[in-house]
Formats: C-alpha cells, structure tokens, sequence
C-alpha cells in the first residue's frame, strides 16, 4: 500500500477545526487554553454556528482569544464580558454569544457581571478556565487559588485567614435560577477533553435553544505560573485542584433535580 | 404635529426622545436626580413598539459595558446616569472611545464630590470635557437649557456619534432633568433593521453573516508602533470635530461692554440677570456654548474682542472659566460666580458678581 492510498479524505481521522487559525498562539508550552480554543471551535463549526457564534474575549491570557477562533469578537474590559454578552444577545436575539475568562477576570473583579447575568438567565455560554491564578499578570493570587498555593502575592502560600477562601464559582452559580447548565471539566487526559468537549456542545446547544445560562468550568493548568513542567502540572491539578473542585456537572435543568451526576 | 407638543420633565424627554429616535437600547441604573429615564422607558415599554430594548443592569459599571457590547455590534445605544454613577463608567468610555464606538451617554448632574448631593450641580465639567477616563481621548460634549433641547440632543447626540465613530455625551444638570416644560417631540422614525446596520456598520460584531472576514472590536493593541497611530487616527477625528461641529448661542454680544458665559440651565438665569441689567443700561452679552467639547473658543475671543470683562457663571467652583481664558489668552480679565453643593444662583447674584468684578469693584471709595 502506498502512502497516497492512505491521505484519502474517508481515511482522515483527525484535523485542525476549521475555525481555528493558524495563527501561532502566544500561550506558555502546557497551557490548557490552546485545547480548549480547540474544542470551542469544533463545537462552534459542528453545530453550524460560524455565522451566529459572536465571542467576547477576556482581559487576561485570553485577550487575544480572537486572533485563534475564527468568529466575531469584542474584546472587554476587565472582568465585564457578560456584560457585553447580555448587550449582544439582546440586541441578537437569534446569535449565539459567549464569553471566554479566566477565573481572575470572571471570579474576582467580574464577580458582579457573573452573578447577573447567570440571574438574569441570559442565553449566553460563559466559560471560566480555572488554573487558579493570574497568568498574564505574572502569577498573582486569584480567588481561586488553593490553600497553601504560592503565588506571586502569596509567595509563603495562600492563607486562609489572610487571604481568604478558594471560590468555588460553579457552585455558587449553580444556585442561581437563571442557569439552566452549570458543569466543571478538565483538559488534561483524551477522555477529560472528550468530556469538556460535549459539555461544551450541550452549552452552545442551550444558547441555541434560549434555556438560559450555560456555564462551563475548565480547571486548568498554569505551567509558568505555578513554576511547573506541563507534565508535573497535570499531575498536581490531578491531585491538587480536583480535590477543591471535583469534575462533572453541577446542575442540568434538562436531567430532573436530584438525578444529576 | 400639534399633538406632538407636550409638557414633560427632562429626564423623560430623554427616553421619549431615545424611542422616537429609533434607538436600539437603553442600559442604565437608577440614580436621582435621573432615574425618570429608566422609568419612563420601563413604563412606555418600547420593546413591544419599536422593538428597543431598555435593561435595569446591576451596576453603573455594568450598565456601561452593556452600552459597550451593543455598540460595538452596531447597535444605537445608550446609558444615563448621575455624576457618582458616571464616575462608575469612566473606564467604559474610556474603551468606548479607544474602539472607535459610536454611543450615547446621559449626565445629569449632581453636587460633589463624593456622594456629594442630590442637587443640581455643573461640577464634571472637567470630567466630561477633559477626558474624564484614562487615555488621550474626546468626548462630543452636548448641554441642554432647555427641556427640548434634551429631546433633540438625543438625535443630535446619536447622529454625531455615528458620523464620527465616536461617544457622545449629553452634558445636563439636575435642574434641566428635573423641571417640566413644553417639548416637542420628534416623529418617531423606524429603528434600523439588521441589514441597514451591516450596511450602515460594516465593522460591526454582529455574526459573520454571509460568510464575510470575522470583525473584532478591541482597544488593545501592543505594538507601540501601531498603538501611536491610532491614536493619531484619533486625534484627526477630534480635529474634524473641532473645525465642524462647534455649536453655541450668543445673546446680545454686538455692543456688549462685559461677556457672560455659561452653559446649560444656569445660562438662562444668566439670561435673565443680562435682561435686568439692559434696563439700566449695562450691556452685558451672553455666550452659551452648547457643544463643551469641542469649545467655542473662537466664537468667545470674537466676543470679547470689545468687552472689558468676562463673567464665567458655572454652578461649580470654575472649571470651564479655564476654556474661556484660554480662548482670550487672558487678554481679558476673566472671572468666576458660582454656587456649589447643590445651590443654584439667581439673576440677582449673578448681577452682583458682574458689578463687583468690572463696575464697582470698591464701593466703599
């Protein structure tokens, strides 16, 4: 068999999502970002949306999100983008808006825009990526950072009583009636990509659909700022971040309270 | 047009104005003294109308970024507020202004600083006309007297602000949101459909409909290089602003001896004060500039190319007395009357100032 009678089209098994540029991405080596671009315009691209899907990128490592993901973009301030996604999709009604933060720009100083729009219920996906610090800064403590973690600002580690507790985001928007799909996954095995993956075609799916809110959580590696080699840094989120934040989903209207995983 | 004459405070000639204008949005939070804008849109409900949307956000700042994300999707889009709460969405018309996005954004203003009063102030003129955000940017700058001139600079305020890609800000206070009058109202024109807006907006974030070239609206830009131009590009917008849309009135400036200028409601109490003092025999002029930003310069330094004085009357602690003698180059005397934390000046004091500044500065000799 000759190697041209294998690169057919019905053999191909994998490749580069259509709306993913390619553009080299600025992200540090082991970064969860380039993954979860990746998956974002998969689903973006499988459900139809090319046309429809409008981003709002974060303040943070993300901020050039829209150099990556070939879609509308606006860029927002820091922490504001479901502000801007509240705006757009009211305007929109028949597009599909996201957001895509980081947990410093969503948890910490967009605490305020989250809370609302997931109460207002806004038809919108909002995605955290979770690594529990501020990468683009430098690596400064978040509100999601662990106990005991060091940070540039907690550099003898995160103190509870200094510093204040992990927030869990999810859970506490899993409370609000207006989200009707609150889960939180990771990228750092194939089968945990696979996972992310249809969490985040369920949420594109919602938006689509106008059920109110979706909001997925990646927890996420920050190889250069938790000062880790990409490999030691999935091995510490396992054993680390998990433990704080457990993977699955939180909340689905569509499965009957009480039955969800 | 007869049934078109109404009698109506300010702040509800606003959202009467934003309707009829055909604005797609109104996003806001209440503040007194101009929560009437809110409210009036709440109870016309133009969503089912028009199809306008009108959102009670959870924050100036969020109020602000909504305007942002509307904008930038070439949406007409506005916001109000009261001086505290527009302090709030500095930072959002900062981006406003650095992403080239056209947007209305209502001041109605109160005392400071501080939570200050709920009285009627002019104390952010500085904040309005100055740049207010961080950043080297403009506002277009309109003030209302009157309470039809609320209603018209909407339009007025939309138009510029799509012409030039750039916020625009009705610049008005307490006693002009607050007071009743008679307004006519503009005919209501349809808002714009979609397709008018990809046409009228072709860098709009909207969908990439059609399959055109993805659009991004952003401030950012880390090429210093690149970061300059823009601003340059910036900078020959506000240019264009400046040689083109200066608006003022002036009153009695032909055989003036002293020059008042003020803006916005206390212009008319100038009005009256100039009026008393034309029966005996002062003859003082007014100039009201009604676009603050860009400022009438060349209009006061014509203006005062015969007068012995200058009056700045401002309900601050003078702020816009430093425009005016910029545009004379102090080759007038220039002085301030104003009343602050909440107090609104009358003709009579007003008068007393001119008197003691340029007539009789010492009675007692």
């Amino acid at each position: 068999m000759k190697r041209e009678d294998i690169i057919k089209p019905e053999n191909k098994v994998y490749s580069r999502p259509r709306l993913l540029d390619k553009n080299i991405m600025h992200y540090c080596p082991g970064c969860s970002h380039g993954v979860v671009h990746k998956l974002v315009a998969e689903v973006i691209e499988e459900l139809g949306l090319e046309d429809s899907a409008i981003g709002i990128a974060p303040v943070g490592c993300a901020v050039f999100a829209y150099n990556y993901i070939d879609c509308d973009w606006i860029e927002a301030a820091h922490g504001r983008a479901p502000a801007l996604a509240t705006a757009v999709n009211r305007l929109y009604p028949s597009k599909v808006v996201f957001t895509y933060q980081g947990d410093g720009d969503l948890a910490a100083i967009g605490s305020a825009e989250t809370i609302h729009a997931c109460t207002r219920g806004e038809n919108i996906v909002i995605i955290m990526i979770n690594n529990g610090i501020y990468g683009m800064t430098g690596g400064q403590m978040s509100p999601c950072t662990l106990e005991g973690a060091k940070t540039a600002t907690t550099p003898y580690g995160r103190r509870a009583d200094l510093n204040g507790f992990p927030l869990r985001v999810s859970n506490v928007v899993s409370l609000l009636d207006g989200t009707c799909y609150v889960t939180r996954q990771a990228v750092h095995t194939p089968a945990a990509v696979r996972k992310a993956k249809a969490a985040l075609k369920k949420a594109f799916t919602n938006a689509r659909d106008k059920k109110g809110t979706s909001f997925v959580e990646i927890v996420a590696t920050c190889s250069s700022g938790w000062k880790m080699t990409p490999d030691k840094s999935n091995k510490w989120m396992a054993e680390n971040m998990f433990a704080h934040y457990p993977l699955g989903d939180i909340k689905d209207t569509a499965i009957p309270a009480g039955t969800a995983q | 047009m007869k049934d078109d004459i109404k009698l109506m405070k300010g702040n509800e000639a606003i959202a009467h104005a934003a309707i009829r204008y055909g604005a797609d949005g109104y996003f806001g939070y209440p503040i007194t003294p101009q929560s009437e804008v809110l409210e009036t849109l709440e109870a016309l409900m133009p969503w089912e109308t028009t199809g306008m949307v009108v959102l009670q956000a959870e924050s100036e700042v969020a109020s602000i970024n909504m305007v942002y994300g509307g904008a930038a999707s070439g949406k007409a889009v506005m916001t109000s507020s009261s001086s505290p709460g527009v302090s709030l969405m500095q930072e959002g018309i900062s981006y406003l202004a650095a992403s080239e996005l056209p947007a209305l954004i209502v001041n109605v203003m109160r005392g400071g600083p501080g939570l200050g009063t709920i009285h009627p102030s002019q104390s952010d003129y500085f904040q309005a006309t100055k740049g207010g955000g961080h950043g080297d940017y403009h506002l277009i700058v309109l003030a209302p007297s009157t309470v039809q001139e609320m209603a018209d600079f909407v339009g007025l305020g939309f138009d510029l602000a799509f012409k030039y890609r750039t916020p625009a800000m009705i610049l008005a206070d307490g006693i002009v949101g607050q007071m009743m009058e008679k307004v006519v109202l503009p005919p209501q024109r349809p808002r714009r459909t979609d397709e008018e807006v990809r046409r009228q907006c072709p860098w709009a974030v909207n969908g990439r409909e059609g399959g055109r070239k993805r659009n991004v609206v952003t401030s950012l830009e880390l090429d210093s290089a690149m970061m300059e131009k823009n601003n340059e590009r910036f900078q020959r917008t506000y240019r264009e602003i400046e040689k083109n849309e200066v608006r003022y009135e002036a009153k009695y400036t032909e055989d003036a001896d002293y020059l008042i200028v003020a803006f916005g409601s206390i212009a008319r109490i100038c009005l009256k004060a100039i009026e008393e003092a034309r029966k005996e025999g002062i003859k003082i002029g007014l100039i009201r500039p009604i676009t603050l930003w860009p400022f009438p310069y060349e209009a006061i330094r014509e203006a005062a190319r015969n007068v012995k004085g200058i009056l700045c009357v401002e309900i601050n602690a003078g702020q816009m007395i430093e425009d005016v003698r910029l545009a004379v180059s102090d080759s007038v005397p220039v002085t301030h009357f104003g009343r602050m934390g909440g107090i609104v000046p009358n003709p009579q004091e007003v008068l007393d100032s001119l008197r003691k500044d340029f007539i009789n500065p010492n009675p007692q000799k």
